[in-house]
């Protein structure tokens, strides 16, 4: 890493009387998991690339009650997401990014009649925008010729039908893009939606992150790719299920281009 | 008594359309069981979804086999049909294929209608053959034994059972041979009855004939109790159904009441209820019976006609999980059919029977083993969503009975005190930028 990370909060924003381009909605997992942190960071460094004007709310974020909603749990979601607007309407947002497809669903669809009206955008759509804008400009050649799968994330796929946004991005890469059987919108889900990443899964014969690294280990590939921070988790754990950790990357799409990028 | 053959027809008819309206009426008024849900917006958009969806059938050919197949049926049915407004003429006023008198465009019409009905019976042989013989995993579930089973089957056979009957009708009516126009088809079968006198032959004839619109009415009629009940109400069920983007799930509005009072400084908690609302139930969130669906859901649960595509691409049971978004439609037209008797036996009043949807028919582990991934909703031809049942009765478990399992109450405690699913303060939430 070559310089520290710029994130400047809402407040200090506000502070001086600024509003930035974009709010980067981090999100529960993005603030609090090892893993996912990764992922915000990779993100955070793509936008300082960028030279973005992006703020985070920081301390006076709180989770967005979408996966209380999936449990549901409409109270605890409601009081969640009314706090949330209270917050994002003082601040005037307009426009807001993020690296979970479960707060880009949530803020983007459940927000609006309860308040809250935003521009939401799914990190791979803001750094599809950036690189067909010309701020960002990919160069590497870091995975050229490396075999990529795609796990289409529900929430951005089905729920909101976006295929094409972190496939654009993913060929700026160089790399070699391989689909499996079930994609796009017959993509199988990673297992964690519907609160399911909290609890233990019911009786069956299978974990069904096991059964979607199965679908992923079809390309063979060198690197399976992500677009949301659970499904991360469970494919990340379904690689190691198959003792293929060693051979095999679960990686962002954030953290590709910013790898790719040496950022 | 030269006009016996035309009461009895008119008398069938009544019988057939009379007992069919009866059950329709039946079926509205069991869908009205269901709790009002406003969807009045986006007519131009409804309208398009149904004469793309459901008319055009542009779900369906996602699966190729299947989808071509049932286009022919689809087709063949539609056409076909045509004819059958012939016969009603024909049966009710004594008289003999009546349009023929159009020539050359009869001809064309008719043959059409044989070689349809020649497709029609292949494809259902396919289908047959699928459901029997190959065994298509999604047509063996553990939902479909028994009724179900028998059910897909009775269909298939009364539908090859008529257009054989249309084939022989037509190839033993010696006058329409000899017009040789439109017996593309039946030319080739009419020489297997060569061997008989005339008089057999229209005895065969007529006897076609007869069972033919026979079996057409008791087919009718079969439809309320089959869910072949689709052919009708695929067509509103895709007009009604959600056209916001699939991740989207209502907010109820009775829980965003309680919260905006609960959020609100000014709001008195110890207020005295206002002026007439003490009569007033609190409404139910959440849903652990029919009653309680929306009238949508309801209407979706009646016209579910169990192809199974749903099931075949949940990840829960393709895992092995009890959940089966099929089995949560079937389950809730069952128990809606069993309300609907309970009120038939009660004199228009619902008697409680100590039972309900949830448990009695779905069980709570089915329910949690759900993704809310969408793909039951992506795949459904005719734009069923068993997710939304499966969520509203996670409300009503979560909401009403605090039965959600031990791990999620851990995980929405969490998110109370601390505004993170996890046990982490919420001052912390920034402190990953200096790590």
């Amino acid at each position: 890493m070559s310089e520290a990370l710029q994130v400047p909060t809402m407040a200090e924003f506000m502070a001086q009387g600024k509003q930035p381009e974009v709010l980067f909605w981090v999100g529960s997992a993005g603030s609090f998991d090892d893993r996912a942190k990764k992922i915000t960071k990779a993100f955070v460094k793509i936008l300082n690339k960028a030279h973005v004007e992006f703020a985070v709310l920081g301390t006076e974020e709180s989770c967005t009650g979408d996966i209380a909603k999936r449990a549901g749990n409409e109270f605890l979601f409601q009081m969640q997401a009314m706090m949330n607007i209270e917050v994002l309407n003082a601040y005037e947002i307009k426009k807001i990014v993020t690296c979970d497809p479960h707060s880009y669903n949530c803020l983007k669809n459940e927000y609006p009649s309860l308040g809250g009206k935003y521009e939401v955008v799914h990190h791979t759509q803001y750094i599809q925008e950036l690189i067909t804008s010309g701020r960002l400009q990919i160069q590497g050649e870091f995975y050229k010729g490396k075999r990529i799968t795609f796990h289409d994330p529900c929430y951005l796929g089905r729920a909101n039908n976006e295929y094409d946004a972190p496939r654009e991005v993913l060929k700026s890469t160089k790399a070699s893009i391989f689909e499996m059987k079930r994609h796009k919108r017959t993509a199988l889900c990673c297992g964690a939606g519907g609160a399911q990443m909290f609890k233990e899964p019911e009786k069956g014969d299978m974990d069904v992150n096991v059964l979607r690294t199965q679908d992923a280990l079809e390309t063979n590939p060198n690197i399976i790719a992500t677009g949301c921070p659970y499904c991360n988790t469970m494919m990340t754990d379904g690689v190691k299920a198959k003792n293929k950790e060693t051979e095999i990357e679960v990686l962002d799409i954030a953290e590709l281009i910013a790898n790719s990028e040496e950022l | 008594m030269p006009y016996i053959p035309n009461i009895l027809f008119a008398l069938a008819l009544i019988i057939g359309i009379g007992y069919f309206a009866r059950n329709v009426k039946k079926l509205i008024r069991n869908i009205k069981l269901g709790r009002d849900v406003d969807v009045s917006d986006n007519k131009a958009q409804r309208l398009k979804n149904m004469l793309k969806i459901a008319f055009g059938q542009s779900k369906m050919v996602r699966r190729p086999i299947a989808g071509i197949l049932h286009a022919i049926v689809y087709v063949g049915f539609i056409i076909i049909n045509l004819e059958v407004l012939e016969i009603i003429i024909d049966g009710l006023f004594g008289t003999h294929r009546i349009f023929s008198s159009m020539g050359t465009f009869y001809g064309v019409l008719i043959g059409a209608f044989e070689i349809l009905s020649i497709l029609v019976i292949i494809s259902i042989a396919v289908f047959w053959i699928r459901r029997n013989v190959v065994k298509l995993k999604r047509f063996w579930n553990s939902e479909m034994t028994s009724w179900p089973k028998s059910d897909a089957n009775y269909i298939l056979y009364f539908e090859i059972i008529l257009m054989t009957l249309f084939l022989t009708m037509n190839a033993t009516d010696l006058a329409f041979q000899q017009m040789n126009s439109g017996n593309i088809i039946s030319q080739y079968i009419a020489p297997w009855f060569s061997a008989m006198s005339e008089a057999t032959l229209h005895i065969i004839e007529r006897a076609a004939w007869w069972v033919h619109i026979l079996g057409i009415l008791v087919f009718l009629n079969y439809l309320y109790f089959s869910k072949h009940l689709h052919i009708i109400l695929a067509f509103p069920n895709v007009f009604y159904a959600s056209i916001k983007p699939n991740g989207q799930f209502n907010n109820l509005a009775s829980v965003t009441k309680e919260v905006q009072l609960m959020m609100d400084p000014n709001a008195d908690p110890f207020a005295a209820p206002a002026e007439g609302a003490e009569d007033e139930v609190p409404e139910k969130f959440g849903a652990s019976d029919v009653q309680d669906l929306n009238w949508v859901q309801l209407l979706s649960a009646y016209t579910c006609t169990e192809c199974g595509r749903c099931t075949s691409s949940c990840p829960a049971n393709l895992t092995g999980k009890q959940l089966s978004p099929r089995k949560i439609m079937m389950d809730t037209r069952d128990r809606l059919e069993e309300v609907g008797k309970n009120i038939d036996a009660n004199n228009g009043e619902f008697k409680d029977d100590g039972k309900q949807l949830l448990g009695d028919y779905i069980t709570h582990e089915e329910l949690w083993a759900c993704t809310t991934c969408n793909a039951c909703v992506e795949e459904c031809p005719v734009s069923i969503n068993p997710l939304s049942i499966i969520l509203d009765m996670r409300r009503y478990l979560v909401m009403e009975q605090s039965a959600a399992p031990t791990e999620l109450n851990n995980m929405m405690s969490n998110i109370e005190n601390n505004g993170a699913p996890w046990p982490y303060n919420q001052m912390d939430r920034l402190n990953w930028k200096d790590e």
